[in-house]
Formats: C-alpha cells, structure tokens, sequence
C-alpha cells in the first residue's frame, strides 16, 4: 500500500496536500478505497460551500455501501473535481491523483499525521 | 457466535473479505472485487461458496402430501430429478421462506432453504407434517457450490461426463459425480446466468473448490462473494428473503403469483391468499434516472404522497445505472411513472421499469 511522503492524514482515511498559496487539496487515502471496495458514485459539495474539521463533506458509495467523507480541514470549497463524478472508479484507480475539493481560507484542522505515522496507524486498525 | 463453512480457510486463502451473513463467516467479495465479479459471471465463469444455505430432506410415503400442504407450489406430477420453487406461508399468507424442492424419487424430496430461515424452517416443517413423512435438517453434512456463468458447462465437463449432467433448467441428476468427487449437479442459480450448483459432503467441499478452480483457469474463473450474489440476482430481479418478501409479504404482492397454486387442494395460507389475488402492493422495479443510488427501506413519493418502500438497491454493474426494487401501492405501479425515493434526507429521482432489468442473451 502506498503512502506519500509529501501529504498529510486524517484518522478517517482522508489525505490532505498543502498547495502554494495557502490552498489545500483533500482526497482519499489508498487504504480507504482498499476498504470501501469499488466506488461507483461520488457525492461532492459546491463551490463556495463551507467546510468543517471532523464534519461530512460529501459520500462515496460501493457497490454494497454508503461512506461518509469528513472534512480534515475547515474553510470554504473553491474547486471540485467533477471528473468524479461521472467516473468514481478513478477513486480506485489512482487514489491520490483523484482529489475531491480544493479549499481556501483555512482556519483549522484535524489532528493530521505524516506518512509513517499514518502507515502505523492503519496497521493498528487493521488489528 | 459465527459458524464457519467448510470453505472457511479457502477463503481466506484466496484473499476473501470476510463479514459475518446469516450466522457464517462468508466472503463479501475477493481482490477482484465486486464489479470484475460480477462481469465475470455475466461474460465468463465465476465460483460462489453457498454452503450456508440449508438442506432439509422429506423422505416417507407422505412426503409429497406434506410438501403440498405446506408450500404453495404444487409438486405432484414432478419426474425424478426435476426442481421447482416455491413460497412457504403463514396462515395469514405471509411467507415462511422461499426454497427449492428437487425431486429424487417418489418419496424422497430434498429442500433448499435460506441459511437464516434455516432453523425456523425445520421447527415449522416438524410442527406441520402429518402422517407417514420424516423431515431431516441435513445441513451441515452438505457442501454447496455455485458455478455461473455462460462458460459453467465447458468447465464442467473438464470434471465430468455429459451425460451426468442435467439437461433442462431446474432439474438435477443427484447421482452424478466431478473430480471423482459424488454430488447433486443442479442446473440452477441466482445470478439470472446459466450454470450449475452442486451439493456435495460438507468435508470434500474444499476439494471441489480447488478442483473447479483448476478446471476454469482458461475460462478465466474466479471465485466471486456475497457482494456479486447480490448485485446479480437484483439485476435478475431474484427476490432475496427478508428484503422482496418477509412474514408481513404475501407472495402475490412479491410478484411470485407463478408459484401459488390456488387450483390444487389446501395448503397452508389458501384462504388468505385467496382473498389478496389482486394485491393492494406490488413489487416493481426502478431505474434511477437521477444522481445517487437507492437502497433498501427507502421510502417511496409520487409527488408529496408516499407510495410504497424499496425492498432492494445497487448499482447495478452490467447495466451501469443504479437500480432498485420496491413495493407500491398497485394503483401508483403503471411502468414509466416517475417517482422519487427518499436516500438520506435527499429525494433522488427514478421511473418504474418493468422487471427483470437484466435478461441473458438467449
């Protein structure tokens, strides 16, 4: 399983890359769509929505089940990746090229771990 | 606690997502995942564990008079070795279960129930049957496979004989044998794909297993899970116990009227149902034509007024659209009405479609 060195985790499995500018793109991590299975419909918000730390932006849904997405920042949304939403399985595909939103004007976070902290993190989930 | 079937330990060999369904440790899917799963059994072969299911045999000279009391179907007239489905009901006709009865011979019939009705079932069959009949819960001495898909038969016959296996759909030949391993070889399944299931002792199920795998490595075989059992039979418009039809569903509002046989003497749930041939609900099919996708007790809008409930939903892999199932009033059922389910707080548009959504090419 792969875990970029040059992004930041969440606890529930969502990536974060800090962009130029003080931006940040967010998606899901590779154990993530490991364990959702194939996605086949991507809910998003919309450009201009606020975001929450630790509160819902959107949902995946596999062929079998629905999972919430949280926001491991807070701000406002100033891109979606619509590409999504007509072809999820780029989730699957390519987990960390598949960004969900951009967001601006942050003014908090998660609690987000490094790659070898989240590398372990998962293992001890797994357990 | 979960009981594990024999096959517990292959699936893990062969990389199965293990969840707990219907008291067992089964596999929801494999690394292939859902959807290659599924194509597979729709333009290949894949290999279904469904030893959870439960075998009850009725043997006696009442044997036929039992099942014909007891179940809706009418199973006199049957050769040796045919099938035929059936509801099981309550006096209220509500149903018990639905099920398989094959035929062996006069008066010996074996019956293929839900693995969760399992027990209940047999308390029912014991607590109904009359006369000169014994009914056996063999379940857990019996191993079941599935093999589906439109290249089941050529894999097939690199383990056995043609002419052990059964010709027409819904009939088995109980004395056949592949990989020198004795079965029931049943042409039958729940993927809406041609195919076989095979019974054979629960302790040489594994062996099967491998050897079927073996067999269909050319053919592309792969061992599929729960979560493409289900997708296929939704698209197949199969009902599944506890979602078309429970104890509160009668099997004409579950559209399975074919399996009622109001002509033959009485049966449990006769008088009921007799008064409900024209139900106030039917099942329909819905095709999502909106964004997202409708599950399970979602409920069911013409407008502002509440129609009904869906009773299944996916995304439906071969076709590449959600799709669902749902019981609704019989006035609001006419194919092409839109309708709108309600999914998380979200309504979520979709039309009435005829059933099934999937047919196989003949």
């Amino acid at each position: 399983m792969n875990f970029p060195k040059e992004l930041k985790y969440s606890r529930s499995h969502e990536w974060v890359l800090y962009e130029q500018g003080g931006t940040v793109r967010i998606g899901i991590t590779d154990y993530a769509q490991k364990e959702l299975g194939d996605l086949v419909f991507v809910n998003l918000p919309e450009e201009g929505d606020p975001v929450t730390a630790g509160e819902a932006l959107g949902d995946v849904e596999s062929v079998k089940a629905v999972s919430d997405i949280y926001s491991p920042v807070t701000g406002t949304v100033i891109e979606i990746n619509e590409e999504l939403l007509d072809a999820p399985q780029k989730i699957n595909e390519d987990p960390y090229g598949a960004w969900f939103i951009r967001v601006e004007n942050v003014t908090g976070t998660e609690e987000l771990l490094d790659a070898a902290a989240y590398e372990a993190f998962t293992k001890e989930e797994k357990q | 606690m979960e009981l594990k079937t024999p096959l517990y330990d292959t699936h893990v060999k062969y990389g199965g997502k293990i969840v707990p369904f219907a008291g067992y440790l089964l596999p929801v899917q494999y690394e292939s995942g859902v959807i290659r799963e599924h194509q597979a059994v729709r333009t290949g072969c894949g290999l279904f564990d469904v030893s959870h299911m439960g075998e009850i045999t009725c043997i006696g000279p009442d044997a036929l008079a039992n099942l014909n009391r007891m179940m809706t179907n009418d199973f006199a007239g049957m050769y040796d070795g045919q099938a035929r489905y059936s509801p099981m009901c309550h006096e209220n006709g509500g149903v018990v279960d639905d099920l398989i009865v094959y035929k062996i011979r006069d008066d010996h019939y074996f019956i293929v129930v839900n693995a969760a009705n399992k027990d209940k079932d047999f308390a029912w069959m014991k607590e109904h049957m009359a006369g000169d009949a014994v009914f056996t819960d063999i379940s857990d001495t019996v191993g079941q496979l599935a093999l589906q898909g439109p290249r089941a038969k050529e894999i097939l016959l690199k383990l056995t004989d043609e002419e052990l296996l059964p010709k027409k759909y819904y009939s088995c030949n109980p004395h056949a044998k592949a990989a020198e391993i004795p079965c029931v070889i049943s042409k039958t399944g729940y993927t809406g794909e041609d195919g076989y299931e095979l019974y054979m002792a629960a302790d040489r199920a594994a062996e099967m297993w491998e050897a079927l795998m073996e067999a269909g490595k050319e053919e592309g075989l792969i061992p599929c899970g729960l979560g493409a059992r289900d997708t296929l039979r939704l698209e197949a418009a199969m009902p599944l116990y506890g979602h078309e039809m429970d104890e509160t569903v009668t099997p004409f509002e579950a559209g399975l009227g074919f399996a009622v046989k109001m002509a033959k003497e009485d049966f449990i749930g006769k008088a009921a149902l007799a008064e409900q041939k024209a139900p106030k609900r039917v099942r329909v099919g819905l095709k999502v034509t909106g964004r997202g996708i409708i599950r399970e007790h979602q409920p069911v809008f013409a407008g502002a007024r509440q129609i009904g409930m869906t009773t299944s939903g996916t995304h439906a892999p071969q076709l590449g659209y959600p799709i669902a199932m749902a019981l609704v009033n019989a006035e609001d059922a006419t194919t092409g009405t839109a309708i709108e389910a309600e999914v998380r707080g979200r309504r979520v548009s979709a039309e009435i479609v005829p059933l099934p959504f999937y047919k196989k090419k003949k």
